[in-house]
C-alpha cells in the first residue's frame, strides 16, 4: 500500500458514500432506500481498504453489506402489505426538522472543534495476525463485554419474539 | 509487467474461467444428470452432444429481451450485474498454484465469504423488482436462506483456520503438506477429527450457492422459476453465468480448505508446481461432480426444515467444533 491515499479513488468513493446517503434519504420508496443503504455500506468498506484497513472493510462487507443490509430488506418486505405500499407520502413534520437541527448543529460543533491526530505510522501495516493478537490481549476485557452486551440483545430478542411469558 | 496491464490481463483470465467454466459446466449438468436418470442427455449437435451448449449461448444471446410493464425498472436492470459482479470477485483470492493466483491475500478465506455473501442481495433485488409472487417469494427465501447459512458456514471453516494458523488460501494449502504415519496424505479432508467440520462446509456451502437440495429460491416445482422467472435472453443468462461460476468457487473452496487444493500427494514438488493450476481445476470439477451426484438424487428440501436445520443443529454443532479444536490445537500444538 502507498503511503499516501489516491486522491482519485478517495473522490470516487466519497462521492459514492454521500451520494448514496442522498439518494436514500431522498428516495420516497423504502425498498430504494434499503438499496441505497447497501450501497453505502460497500463504498465506506471501498474507503476502509483506501486506509489499507483490509480487515475491517472485508468485515464492513461481509456483516452490513451483507447481513444487515439483508436483514433490513428482509423486515422490509414482510412488513409491507402491499407492493404499493412500498413508496411513502412526504410527512414533514415540526418535531423531525428540530432533531435534524439539533443534530446539524452537533455536527457542525464537533467539526469546527476536531483536532486532527496523527499518530506515528508503523513501519509496515499490521496484517490480520497483528490485529487478532492486539485484540484478544490488549483489548480482551472490552471484547468480551461487547459481546455480553450483544448476547443479552440476542436473547432479549428471542424472549420477546416469544411473547414474554415463555409461550 | 506494469501494475495496470497485468491487473486488466488478471482480470480478463477470471472472466475467461468464468465464462467458460458456465459451457463447461451446462453440458456437465446435462450429460451427469442425464446419466443419473439413466438417459443420454444431450447427442445431436456435435459428437455427443458437445457444441449442444455453445449453441444455447448463441440463443441466450440473439434471443429478445423482454422487460415485463409492472417492473421496477432500475432494480430489475441491476440485480443482474449485483449478481454477477460478486461471483467474478470471488476468482481473485482462489489459489490455482503456489504462483498461479490473481492476488495474494491475506485475508483471502474471509475475502471470498464476504464477497459471496453479497450474491443473495441481487437475488432479492430480481426477485423484488419482477413485480411478482414466484419472483418476491424466490429472493426472499434465498435471503432467509443465506441469514440462516451465513453463520454456520463461517464457523465451519473456523477450525481449519485454527489447524492451519493461517487465512491465507495459499497457506492453508500449504498446511496440509506432508504425511501422517508417512504416507496418508496430510489433507484435512483425511483427519477424522475434520470429518464433522466437513459436513457442516458441505451443507452450509450448498445452501448458501443456491444448489439442491436446497434451491428453493429457484423452485421450479412449486415457484415456477423463484426470482428468475421475469428474466429473458442473456439477463437471465447472467443470473445462471454466476449461479455455475458460485458452485466452482464453492467447489475449489472446498478443494482448498479440505483436500489439499494444487498438490497431489506421493509426487515431486516440482511436479505439483508445475501442474498445478491442472490438479486444481480437475479437483474443482470433481466437486461439482458430487454435487451434481447430490442433485440427480437427493429431494429438495421444505424450506421450514432447513431453517430449523440452520439455526438449531449446525450453529450449535459448529460452535461445539470449534472450542475442540481449539483445545486440541492447544494441547497438541
Amino acid at each position: 500500500m502507498s503511503e499516501t491515499v489516491s486522491p482519485v479513488m478517495f473522490l470516487i468513493l466519497a462521492f459514492a458514500t454521500i451520494g448514496g446517503a442522498v439518494m436514500m434519504l431522498s428516495t420516497r420508496n423504502v425498498v430504494h432506500a434499503a438499496f441505497w443503504l447497501l450501497e453505502i455500506m460497500v463504498a465506506t468498506a471501498g474507503l476502509y481498504l483506501l486506509l489499507s484497513a483490509e480487515f475491517l472493510a472485508l468485515v464492513q462487507v461481509l456483516v452490513y453489506a451483507g447481513a444487515v443490509s439483508v436483514l433490513v430488506l428482509f423486515v422490509i418486505m414482510l412488513t409491507l402489505r402491499r407492493r404499493e405500499d412500498a413508496i411513502r407520502p412526504y410527512e414533514p413534520s415540526w418535531a423531525g426538522t428540530i432533531i435534524a437541527a439539533l443534530f446539524l448543529g452537533a455536527l457542525y460543533m464537533a467539526i469546527t472543534r476536531f483536532v486532527p491526530v496523527i499518530a506515528e505510522m508503523p513501519e509496515k501495516v499490521p496484517g490480520v495476525a497483528d490485529f487478532g493478537r492486539e485484540m484478544f490481549t490488549t483489548w480482551m476485557l472490552p471484547f468480551e463485554v461487547a459481546s455480553l452486551v450483544l448476547l443479552a440483545a440476542l436473547v432479549g430478542a428471542v424472549w420477546w419474539s416469544k411473547g414474554g411469558d415463555g409461550r | 509487467m506494469s501494475p495496470v496491464l497485468s491487473a486488466v490481463l488478471k482480470f480478463f483470465a477470471a472472466l475467461g474461467i468464468m465464462l467458460v467454466n458456465g459451457v463447461v459446466m451446462i453440458y456437465m449438468l446435462r450429460k451427469v444428470l442425464g446419466h443419473l436418470h439413466i438417459r443420454l442427455g444431450p447427442m445431436h449437435v456435435g459428437w455427443k452432444g458437445t457444441m449442444q451448449t455453445l449453441m444455447d449461448v448463441l440463443k441466450l444471446l440473439t434471443k429478445e429481451d423482454v422487460t415485463p410493464r409492472a417492473v421496477d425498472r432500475w432494480l430489475f436492470r441491476i440485480a443482474p450485474a449485483v449478481v454477477f459482479v460478486p461471483s467474478l470477485m470471488a476468482y481473485a483470492a482462489l489459489p490455482f498454484s503456489n504462483t498461479w493466483r490473481i492476488v495474494d491475500l491475506d485475508t483471502g478465506l474471509l475475502y471470498t465469504f464476504a464477497v459471496l455473501s453479497l450474491v443473495p442481495i441481487g437475488i432479492l433485488m430480481a426477485g423484488w423488482a419482477s413485480a411478482n409472487k414466484w419472483s418476491l417469494l424466490g429472493g426472499m427465501r434465498a435471503a432467509a436462506q443465506q441469514i440462516a447459512y451465513e453463520v454456520p458456514l463461517l464457523l465451519s471453516v473456523l477450525p481449519v483456520v485454527l489447524v492451519a494458523g493461517t487465512m491465507n488460501l495459499g497457506g492453508i494449502v500449504e498446511a496440509q503438506q506432508g504425511y501422517w504415519l508417512g504416507f496418508i496424505p496430510g489433507w484435512f479432508a483425511l483427519n477424522p477429527l475434520m470429518w464433522p467440520t466437513l459436513l457442516v462446509f458441505m451443507i452450509a456451502g450448498l445452501v448458501e450457492i443456491n444448489q439442491t437440495p436446497f434451491d428453493m429460491s429457484e423452485g421450479e416445482s412449486e415457484i415456477v422459476a423463484g426470482f428468475a422467472t421475469e428474466y429473458s435472453a442473456m439477463k437471465f443468462g447472467l443470473l445462471f453465468l454466476s449461479e455455475f461460476s458460485n458452485q466452482f468457487i464453492m467447489s475449489a473452496l472446498g478443494v482448498t480448505l479440505f483436500f489439499g487444493g494444487w498438490t497431489l500427494p506421493w509426487i515431486p514438488a516440482e511436479m505439483n508446481h508445475a501442474f498445478g493450476p491442472v490438479i486444481f481445476i480437475a479437483k474443482a470439477y470433481i466437486g461439482i461432480a458430487v454435487m451434481m451426484w447430490i442433485r440427480g438424487t437427493f429431494p429438495r428440501v421444505r424450506i421450514d426444515q432447513l431453517m430449523e436445520l440452520g439455526w438449531k443443529r449446525l450453529i450449535p454443532v459448529s460452535l461445539v467444533l470449534i472450542m475442540l479444536t481449539g483445545l486440541f490445537v492447544k494441547v497438541v500444538g
